[in-house]
């Protein structure tokens, strides 16, 4: 019967490759993680693939969780040799690592990432400061005594200087590195700044780690709105609704200025010179974590993060800071610690 | 007949219509009207989706390239002199930069081409990123051509691309960070001198992804080679374990209670959500079975798994549809069961197997959710080796391509994502047509 035949030696073939390739090792470099870091990875990976002998790595995104989830799933060859993420590695997830035999982790900083508030090229301009934002997106604030429904929807509620204009803003969504900083930086500072937290604190009793958290619940009745997507997905709420206000890296907004317009925070406008000199005050580091019992077994790793913090590539003159990356002053002390092989636990 | 048994006249006549008959007639004038929008809400749609996509999209398929002669000193790319490909591969990209740099400037000055405004940085960022690559492999492949001066067509930038189409003017240029108006008016000289020109660029289809910096040099040819891999393991598998299947419940299998449940489950693993099957696979192929991440054959798998029952439903139901007097015939003549199954049944039976396989296949190709969870959602530079092997290196897909791409910061990616998309849709106006023509072309009725 040749179709029965045809049929099993089909199948015999498909499982006899399987195991053969399985056997072979892995030549090329897998890194995962972050979208913030992505764009960073892929022009690093694609010179890194022009310049070397070695394979192209490949890059993944999904997330700075995701990809540092992944990278603790164990030692070996079907797991990612590289995690992207744009906020530290944290505690619990070490523990993860280390419960699935990952000990040995060398954290590199890469640089800083501003973030930026920008709207509409053809709408108004704006000059915020943190206690801006959180006046206009805090779920409760206190008034009198008493915690009361934010009542606030124009910027001119907010503050008499800023434009007469409906707020709507869109921010990431709880699943991005870049919210966790948003929430820090911008509105528990506003929260500071603006004296309610001192106010949150009389009302509940001086209870700090809750009126922390009381300040950075945001309103969650449609003027601000979560973006789970990708800044791609900010863009287009924009240009469907020219009253929005996106949360955008400093890098998108750098590739976009033909119609995006920035705002300024503090009267600082966010430029790498201004996030590197820290005057512009929101910005957070990015990372990526390498395995190193993975160094002396996947070709091209240690060189990979070699040439990722070069000067050549990330100093202040490289692509890298060209694509909006804000290069780290403390490059030459990244360098020596991805040399050297230093792990976290040795710090 | 008296006149008291004259029958009384019908109140209808067939010369006038009565108020029924109007009231039905109008009744379905209305139904047809409503079919009839219901169609052109349909087909208006669709139209206004494949002129976004086209008129997003179309422009992918060419590029702009600007030609220039390119002096390869020696000084810069051999320091030592030897022409030892390995001594000069320690001249990086960064290092073939300025060279591209000094070989436009000299040849704009040789020309005449006046440079008002543009600074050399700015006269840089004209060419594409790719272009040193290019050089650079162009020279280590030949390594005796240093000290001469070749002819290379380059890339142009991003932003110079859209310039001459249209996605980039004057005006938004004033407000973009990464290009001026004085290096478009330059590109709009060097055009007229003829050292630009924009055309059909087959590098889209065959080249591999580039990186953010380079939306100019992206292309799908990694996404379409994982697009066919995978489609090869999912035809090898699902075809003759969806036909065994198939066979076997069909003609074979026993009615009872397990049959019954089997037949159920199949008619709902077909509504299940495509990314379940993507859970799945990550945690059997992936973690259990050890095998590797972003590969083809995972994703094959897993379309697999997807395919089977649309196949296995096809299948059925064109065995279903062969007469019971064919196989009476065969069992009649003396033939075995089997031989009654595989020399009439199925032959008969293939066009409609054909047909759902091709549909099944159809459907797998534009699947982009279990894909994300398997790792194919990658930025992948590599080309994968041939098959077998190949199944086991990374690639990309065609649809998550698309996904990849629209996520991308650079406004030039949204062309290429509608490029990307156009590709797509007449891999599987292909498809779809090869159905159709095999049923026409084989299909018998009874």
């Amino acid at each position: 019967m040749s179709f029965a035949k045809l049929t099993v030696s089909a199948l015999a073939l498909a499982a006899m490759s399987a195991t053969v390739a399985s056997a072979q090792g892995r030549d090329n470099v897998q890194i995962a993680g972050s979208s913030t870091v992505l764009p960073y990875a892929t022009i690093v990976a694609e010179a890194f693939g022009e310049n070397f002998d070695f394979p192209t790595p490949v890059v993944e995104s999904g997330g700075s969780s995701t990809g540092l989830r992944r990278f603790c799933e164990g030692v070996g060859e079907n797991t990612t040799d590289i995690a992207n993420s744009s906020r530290s590695i944290r505690p619990s997830e070490i523990e993860t690592c280390a419960a699935n035999g990952v000990t040995d982790i060398i954290e590199v900083r890469i640089g800083y990432d501003g973030i930026v508030f920008a709207s509409d090229i053809n709408g108004n301009s704006f000059e915020f400061t943190p206690a801006d934002w959180y006046l206009a997106l805090a779920a409760e604030l206190p008034v009198d005594g008493a915690m009361v429904a934010n009542p606030n929807t124009n910027w001119n509620e907010v503050r008499a200087e800023l434009p007469d204009q409906d707020i709507a803003a869109f921010i990431p969504g709880t699943r991005h590195g870049t919210r966790e900083v948003f929430d820090e930086n911008v509105i528990l500072q506003g929260c500071e700044d603006s004296g309610a937290m001192e106010a949150i604190m009389e009302i509940n009793g001086g209870d700090e780690d809750a009126a922390e958290e009381a300040c950075m619940a945001i309103r969650g009745d449609g003027v601000s709105v979560d973006i789970d997507g990708d800044y791609t997905e900010t863009l287009a709420r924009i240009s469907a609704n020219p009253e929005g206000i996106g949360v955008f890296g400093l890098s998108f907004y750098q590739n976009n200025t033909a119609v995006l317009q920035v705002a300024t925070m503090n009267g600082i406008v966010p430029s790498t010179e201004s996030i590197a000199s820290g005057e512009y005050p929101v910005s957070r580091p990015l990372f990526f974590y390498i395995k190193a019992a993975h160094l002396d077994v996947i070709p091209g790793l240690q060189e990979y993060a070699d040439f990722f913090i070069s000067d050549d590539i990330a100093g202040p003159w490289g692509p890298l800071a060209a694509y909006g990356l804000v290069s780290d002053p403390e490059l030459a002390e990244t360098q020596r610690i991805v040399r050297e092989r230093v792990t976290m636990g040795d710090m | 007949m008296t006149d008291a048994s004259t029958p009384v006249p019908p109140k209808s006549s067939l010369y006038a219509t009565s108020d029924r008959v109007k009231r039905r007639n109008r009744s379905e004038t209305r139904f047809r009207a409503y079919g009839f929008a219901a169609i052109t809400v349909g087909v208006l749609a669709l139209i206004l989706l494949v002129i976004s996509i086209v008129s997003n999209g179309a422009s992918a398929f060419r590029q702009t390239y600007i030609t220039i002669p390119v002096e390869l000193t020696e000084a810069r790319l051999d320091p030592a002199g030897n022409r030892d490909p390995a001594e000069m591969a320690r001249v990086t990209t960064f290092g073939y930069a300025p060279l591209l740099a000094q070989a436009l400037q000299q040849h704009l000055q040789g020309q005449g081409i006046s440079m008002e405004g543009v600074t050399p940085r700015d006269l840089m960022a004209m060419i594409s990123q790719e272009a040193p690559a290019q050089v650079r492999a162009l020279v280590l492949a030949n390594p005796e051509i240093v000290g001469q001066t070749v002819t290379m067509e380059m890339l142009a930038g991003g932003r110079i691309d859209g310039y001459f189409k249209g996605r980039v003017t004057l005006e938004s240029a004033e407000r973009d960070s990464n290009v001026s108006p004085a290096q478009l008016l330059l590109a709009e000289r060097m055009a007229e001198a003829g050292l630009i020109e924009t055309r059909f660029n087959w590098a889209f289809i065959t080249g591999p992804d580039a990186s953010d910096q380079r939306p100019e040099a992206a292309g799908l040819g990694i996404a379409i080679l994982g697009s066919f891999y995978m489609m090869i393991v999912v035809l090898v598998l699902a075809l003759p374990i969806g036909v065994a299947a198939s066979i076997y419940l069909e003609e074979f299998a026993p009615q009872n209670r397990f049959t019954d449940a089997i037949e159920v489950n199949i008619s709902n693993l077909a509504a299940v959500p495509s990314i379940v099957f993507g859970i799945l696979g990550l945690a059997i192929f992936i973690n259990f079975a050890g095998l590797p991440q972003s590969a083809p054959i995972v994703g094959g798998l897993v379309l697999t798994l997807m395919t089977l029952p649309t196949i296995i439903i096809a299948t059925r139901a064109s065995l279903r549809a062969v007469p019971p007097s064919i196989r009476d015939a065969a069992l009649g003549l003396g033939a075995s069961k089997m031989q009654s199954v595989f020399h009439h049944v199925l032959p008969l039976a293939a066009p409609g197997i054909l047909t759902g396989t091709i549909i099944g296949l159809a459907q797998a190709l534009g699947e982009t959710a279990p894909l994300l969870l398997i790792g194919m959602v990658a930025f992948v530079r590599e080309f994968p080796d041939a098959p077998p092997e190949g199944f086991f290196d990374p690639t990309s897909a065609l649809p998550v391509q698309v996904y990849n791409w629209t996520q991308r910061s650079d406004p030039a990616f949204v062309e290429r994502a509608s490029g990307a998309t156009i590709v797509l849709l007449v891999f599987l106006l292909f498809m779809n047509a090869m159905a159709v023509i095999l049923r026409r072309r084989f299909e018998r009725r009874w």
